[in-house]
């Protein structure tokens, strides 16, 4: 505890704890429209897909900062994205196939990039491996406002698209029905999920930003059957976890922020797989063993009767 | 010479990763493949721990035991009603997540980095020697590779009807007896020895482009389990063969370059495969067209 | 089963299938409940029931491949895992993804597996086998064609020539009649009595109501439990069928039932 007041006591600090606090908010919120539209490991290519479009946007600028990267790594979420749905669309490959050869081929060509950047001429090329590996304590002020901002600007879309995003989630086909720009609205939470990946990949990295956009969906999943409840409770999870990631990870040295935030995530998902309230594990364990009791004894005050009847 | 045994380490790569990347594809489980190579990593980073070298082969075990200990979680979780490609995102973060704190808190002691871990030193492959009594046997990298496409090969050759009945119809599989969750995760360690055996030299995430890109391509490409798995395997090597080229002209990532070769090799299948690519099906449909108007 | 038939089973050995007491659960409620019944060898058995009723669980999990929390199966006297050989199977034509890349006499020689071994490979006599199983569902000429560009009865008609292959004693299959024309219903008919002369034992699961005296010796009437079972004159009745079905039985048409003639009604359990 004594070292949490002395992190929060640290401005910098501050607002490293709040912005990663409020990235897992954001992130948690969104996951659980990309889980409940069984997209999950959409985010996590996209956030593979978003190498390349940093690795041209800092090549074309030279410059290291959010803003820039978020245009970069936007439009090659568009690309991937659509790269995703004309295969699926345009030949028998599956839906993971699709994701996979996206996935690994932007990363491809983003390390390709990469080593143009590191053997180039770009000056303060240093940071960008960091930056793909997530670690918290060295973003600097303005780019955790940047994140704090757009964070929070992502949580209001989606309060104030829920009603819209509940009923694309749900069912697509309906929506188009009552007149909704279902193509857009889905673009739009497809743009949201990149602009979510982004932000976090400085934080947490790239190869575990993906956690953050599924893990606290699904833990949520656990206590409710309630869609606004469920968004809640995800963003509640997440929020904590990045809290915790923070905080443990500026305590010991050498320890990054993302892998601390991702098994903090994982932490309340087996406490959710446990405990919920009628999927958890241990609850449905019992009801099959009530089942099956109440099973045994009827069939034995039955028994007999019944192969009487069956025998017709 | 370091030009040869890149090529040949590149495209041994390519036929281990080839052969049971058409199972992952086929079974639809492409991402589980990536998946793998990313939690076999706290594996290797306590093989490292344990024997304190980079002991080859206790790695590919430990690695092994990972890898199947995750699809059996991301298993355990669908059954438990999470559906499969979350559950696939649960499991191997975390799992990635505790392999990254390993090696952020141990580093010094394993000269093990994210870089190479991620990237792969196949540029440095020749200089990785295994030595028997002061001979130079070549690197240690093929040796291990050799090993793996040798059990592969071995593996899929003798049960290869095993493994078609399971991957097209598993309900028949089982109803005559074959063990099909025993196949399963037969494969998954398959997928686990390729994968880390290929590890050190393209990374882990080039690592599934390997496995999912060639197979996909190769799947457009014929209507034959074999033909498949012959081609994935060709699509594979002739990656490895320009990706290299590109790299030594562009001064790339040559394993970065591999993949992005992978990728293009993908796009023309895609584009101008006879049979189900999209140009031709667009041309025989407009000839289709013209027959029945003229 | 009555004395006389009981005695005659004892003479005859063991029936092709025994199933007693199966049960299985998935989640809160059983799916099955204490499912009791023996076959006669020979026969052509129609499993009937409402949608959700158990129809392929109870199949499934006769031939062991979903857990029941409950029951004995028996083949030829013997647990079916020992007795796979004698086992056909046609699964649901959805349970596959047509785009695997294979042909149809490949998928027909996957029917010989089961007996070849770990390591056996077909040759060239399963492959004439195949081959002629391929002829007798009138699709030989369809041998080299890849299976995803195959019509919907074409592929069952394989799946069928494939559980030929088999060369079983006891065969499940799992709504072969599911969305196939009029041709592929007929050659699977065709085929059905063909195994029948040849003393083998099929099980189907049906949904077709208006074909069920046409095409069973005897029906067996499922819901959960089972709710009855014998030969399809005595147990294919208005009164049992109201059981099974419930209220939704209401729209059946009554000479359905009992001439099985004269109807305009294709899918019994659906509205017409």
């Amino acid at each position: 505890m004594l070292n949490f007041m002395a992190m929060l006591a640290d401005p910098n600090m501050q607002w490293i704890f709040f912005g990663c606090l409020l990235l897992g908010l954001s992130s948690g919120v969104i996951g659980s429209f990309s889980y409940l539209r069984k997209q999950s490991l959409v985010g996590d290519t996209l956030a593979h897909a978003a190498l390349p479009g940093i690795c041209i946007a800092f090549m074309l600028t030279g410059v290291k900062s959010i803003g820039i990267f978020l245009i970069g790594a936007g439009i090659a979420g568009v690309i991937a994205t659509f790269g995703i749905g004309y295969i699926t669309r345009h030949s028998r490959l599956k839906q993971d196939a699709a994701l996979g050869i996206v996935l690994s081929v932007f990363f491809g060509l983003g390390i390709v990039l990469l080593t143009f950047i590191q053997h180039g001429d770009y000056g303060n090329q240093s940071g960008l491996d960091k930056f793909l590996f997530g670690q918290a304590a060295a973003m600097v002020g303005s780019d955790v406002v940047t994140m704090s901002v757009i964070c929070l600007s992502l949580v209001t879309i989606c309060t104030l698209f829920f009603k819209q995003f509940k009923l694309i989630s749900f069912d697509p086909g309906f929506a188009k029905g009552i007149g909704y720009p279902v193509a857009l609205l889905e673009q739009l939470l497809m743009l949201l999920i990149v602009v979510a990946v982004v932000v976090g990949i400085q934080a947490v990295g790239v190869v575990l930003i993906a956690a953050l956009l599924i893990t606290p969906a699904v833990s949520a999943r656990y206590w409710t059957n309630r869609l606004g409840v469920m968004v809640a409770l995800s963003g509640l999870f997440g929020a904590l976890s990045g809290a915790l990631g923070t905080w443990v990870s500026s305590s010991v040295t050498n320890l990054p922020t993302g892998p601390v935030t991702v098994l903090a995530a994982t932490l309340f998902f087996f406490v959710s797989v446990l405990f919920g309230p009628q999927r958890g594990l241990i609850a449905k364990r019992l009801v099959r063993l009530r089942v099956k009791k109440s099973f045994l004894l009827e069939k034995e005050l039955r028994a007999e009767p019944m192969k009487g009847e069956t025998a017709l | 010479m370091s030009d040869f045994w890149i090529l040949l380490t590149g495209s041994l790569v390519a036929a281990c990763c080839g052969i049971v990347g058409v199972f992952l594809v086929l079974r639809k489980m492409a991402m589980i493949g990536d998946a793998i190579s990313h939690s076999v990593m706290p594996g290797i980073v306590i093989a490292f721990l344990m024997s304190g070298s980079r002991d080859s082969l206790l790695m590919m075990f430990a690695a092994l035991v990972f890898g199947v200990f995750t699809t059996f979680l991301i298993g355990m979780f669908e059954r438990g009603g999470i559906q499969s490609d979350a559950s696939i995102g649960v499991v191997f973060t975390a799992l990635f997540a505790i392999g990254v704190i390993l090696v952020s808190l141990f580093a010094r002691q394993v000269h093990l980095d994210q870089d190479a871990i991620l990237y792969g030193e196949i540029a440095f492959v020749h200089w990785n020697l295994w030595e028997i009594g002061g001979v130079s046997m070549g690197p240690k990298a093929v040796w291990l590779l050799g090993f793996t496409l040798f059990v592969i090969v071995a593996v899929i050759g003798l049960l290869y009807k095993q493994f078609k009945l399971c991957s097209f119809d598993p309900a028949l599989a089982a109803a005559i007896g074959i063990p099909v969750a025993f196949f399963h995760y037969l494969l998954m360690g398959l997928v686990s020895m390729a994968t880390v055996s290929s590890f050190e030299s393209v990374g882990a995430i080039l690592v599934v482009g390997m496995l999912i890109v060639p197979a996909s391509t190769a799947y457009l490409l014929t209507d034959r389990l074999g033909m498949m798995i012959v081609l994935s395997v060709a699509v594979g090597i002739a990656s490895t063969f320009l990706g290299y080229g590109a790299s030594v002209w562009l001064d790339a990532s040559i394993a970065g370059c591999m993949v992005c070769a992978a990728g293009v090799l993908f796009i023309i299948a895609f584009l101008f495969s006879p049979k189900h690519g999209l140009v031709s099906r667009k041309l025989r449909q407009r000839s289709l067209a013209a027959a029945a108007n003229g | 089963m009555s004395e006389a038939a009981k005695h005659l089973r004892q003479e005859q050995g063991p029936a092709p299938l025994s199933v007693s007491g199966l049960s299985v659960a998935y989640q809160k409620k059983p799916v099955l409940k204490g499912v009791t019944f023996d076959v006669n060898e020979g026969e052509l058995i129609g499993v009937i029931g409402p949608n959700g009723a158990g129809k392929s669980t109870m199949m499934k999990a006769a031939l062991g491949l979903i857990p029941s929390i409950g029951g004995e199966v028996l083949v030829y006297g013997r647990p079916v895992k020992a007795q796979r050989k004698l086992i056909g199977y046609v699964p649901q034509r959805e349970s596959v993804d047509w785009d695997f890349p294979t042909n149809a006499l490949d998928v027909v020689l996957m029917g010989t597996y089961g007996r070849l071994g770990w390591f056996g490979r077909p040759g060239a006599k399963e492959k004439a086998q195949a081959l002629e199983c391929l002829e007798k569902v009138g699709m030989a000429d369809f041998a080299d064609r890849q299976i995803s560009q195959l019509s919907g009865g074409q592929q069952q008609r394989v799946f069928l020539a494939r559980a030929l292959a088999q060369n079983a004693k006891l065969y499940f299959m799992d709504e072969p009649f599911a969305g196939v024309d009029a041709a592929t219903e007929k050659a699977i008919i065709t085929l059905l009595q063909e195994l029948k002369k040849q003393g083998k034992t099929v099980i189907v699961v049906h949904h077709d109501l208006a074909t069920v005296q046409q095409y069973f010796d005897s029906v067996l009437l499922l819901n959960v439990e089972l709710q009855a079972y014998g030969p399809t004159a005595e147990t294919f009745t208005q009164e049992k069928l109201q059981r099974t079905y419930g209220g939704r039985l209401a729209f059946l048409d009554h000479s359905l039932i009992q001439g099985g003639s004269g109807q305009s009604c294709d899918r019994g359990d659906r509205t017409c």
